[in-house]
């Protein structure tokens, strides 16, 4: 029997390569845009990979105050930006009985401020090494929690406030962290972001030299192509996601908005190799499994699997061998989809943005499309349900979503419709 | 005013996003500009950077106002 708090999800906000805000993202997501392009944010001309999904049309100064902007790394705007819509939706802070030493703040990014590294190394070299010109804020720019600090000034939340990294699984971690501490009572709700901004010379040379990026550059507008076999890497991505988690209790306390339930999660590690998944994917089966035993659902009626494929050789076979293991003949009548053939890799985002995929697919009840894949490699050998091309209206009761990282850290979350 | 004093108010709208009315000589960075700790350290940092000097922290540590830092800075530069 389970004994645990009921948890949920009363609020989310986005800023994405298909969308600056909730609204736009969801309308994007289920038309099955592309936010892929050229490289806008640095020369990228001598680089193996020239395009990239980047944030489109975003101006700082929207958001922020001129003095703010320096003392934030991208990462950490974007990260203020998701957060602001989440809490606004949610409505949690009008709650007059809220206890603000019960909000805790949980924020994941793959790296961090590594742009703002870039720069203050770039100009101590350029100001012939002089070690006093390094910025003040060059710590607080740079470290990853800086954002959980950052949401905890500006509403004033004393609750738990610290961060989650495990590559591209940080922002699942952070859910699942969420979740388990609203179960143990240590807080009542918590604010969970996931940002990663990793378009700048580090980022994509760094990912490169590691043979991870698709090169596809002269013809980049459908490069990312999840499961097809032609398939050559992921596709960087940028931007953040955010989400008000809250136990069942007190958001019935405050007659919240209930979007979903998260009932069920798992998380294990391959202990195989530093970035390749391991190819029999032996763990994410193990994962997958213990998630579903996790949320009480052993006879698995699963809707729509929100996958982690990245558009790589080896991590979007592993992860479909996994799926029919776990799932066997019934994998065929489930919806299989991959969202970062629109939005790209959001690397320490991609946990939250595609969770908010997974409770958007709920309320809307339909499965967003595995967009630019056309030949399907032939390794797949069984005929799935990929979600191609198209949305596809479903009825949608459970979604589950995978999210892996380098480190071979694996997480599996369930979402559930909500009814009272 | 003189041309150190023009360069200085420049650092200090665009470090800590204030009117250029509002930089009189008597305005106290924290008090009246409301800079931070970590604004004023780097206000000095900037100083340093423009005028090619060493501001030492003693030195830093004095300079209080507006009308300090371009004092200091029309003497040392």
């Amino acid at each position: 029997m389970k004994f645990l708090k009921p948890v949920v999800i009363t609020g989310y906000g986005v800023i994405t390569p298909i969308g600056n805000n909730i609204q736009s993202f969801t309308n994007n997501l289920f038309l099955g845009k592309s936010g892929i392009g050229s490289i806008t944010k640095f020369d990228a001309s001598k680089f193996r990979t020239q395009f990239a999904c980047e944030v489109k049309n975003y101006q700082p100064e929207d958001f922020f105050e001129k003095k703010e902007v320096r003392k934030y790394d991208l990462f950490t705007q974007y990260a203020l930006v998701a957060t602001k819509e989440a809490i606004e939706h949610s409505g949690l802070l009008n709650y007059s009985n809220l206890d603000k030493e019960k909000v805790g703040v949980i924020s994941a990014s793959g790296v961090g401020g590594v742009q703002t590294f870039q720069q203050e190394m770039k100009t101590y070299y350029e100001q012939a090494k002089n070690p006093r010109y390094f910025n003040p804020f060059f710590v607080t720019k740079m470290l990853i929690d800086s954002v959980a600090g950052y949401v905890s000034i500006q509403y004033g939340l004393k609750g738990l406030n610290f961060s989650t990294v495990s590559a591209c699984a940080s922002s699942a971690h952070a859910i699942i962290s969420a979740v388990q501490n609203i179960q143990l009572g240590m807080a009542d709700a918590i604010i969970v972001a996931g940002s990663e901004a990793p378009i700048h010379e580090a980022g994509i040379g760094s990912f490169n030299a590691l043979r991870a990026l698709s090169e596809k550059n002269d013809n980049f507008e459908n490069a990312c192509r999840p499961f097809d076999k032609n398939r050559d890497g992921f596709v960087m991505g940028e931007g953040a996601g955010a989400l008000v988690i809250e136990s069942l209790e007190h958001a019935q306390k405050r007659g919240a908005n209930i979007l979903a339930e998260i009932s069920g999660y798992a998380m294990n590690a391959d202990a195989h190799h530093i970035t390749a998944p391991s190819p029999a994917g032996e763990m994410i089966i193990k994962n997958m499994q213990q998630a579903l035993a996790n949320a009480q659902i052993l006879n698995k009626p699963i809707d729509f699997i929100n996958t982690h494929a990245t558009s790589t050789p080896i991590g979007d076979i592993a992860e479909i061998n996994a799926l029919k293991t776990v799932f066997g003949k019934d994998l065929s009548s489930i919806n299989i989809s991959a969202p970062k053939s629109m939005t790209g890799h959001l690397l320490g985002a991609a946990g939250v943005t595609e969770s908010i995929i997974s409770i958007l697919a709920i309320q809307y009840q339909q499965v967003p499309p595995t967009i630019n894949t056309k030949e399907i490699d032939e390794q797949i050998g069984m005929d799935l349900n990929l979600t191609l091309g198209q949305t596809q209206k479903r009825n949608i009761k459970y979604v589950l979503n995978n999210n892996f990282g380098f480190g071979g850290h694996n997480t599996s979350l369930i979402f559930k419709k909500f009814t009272n | 005013m003189s041309e150190i004093a023009e360069r200085v108010k420049k650092i200090i709208v665009e470090k800590l996003g204030v009117e250029e009315t509002e930089i009189t000589p008597e305005a106290n960075f924290e008090m009246d500009l409301k800079a931070d700790s970590l604004e004023t350290v780097e206000l000095i940092m900037e100083f340093e950077k423009e005028f090619n000097l060493v501001i030492p922290d003693e030195q830093a540590d004095k300079i209080k106002t507006v009308g300090e830092a371009i004092a200091f800075l029309e003497s040392n530069v």
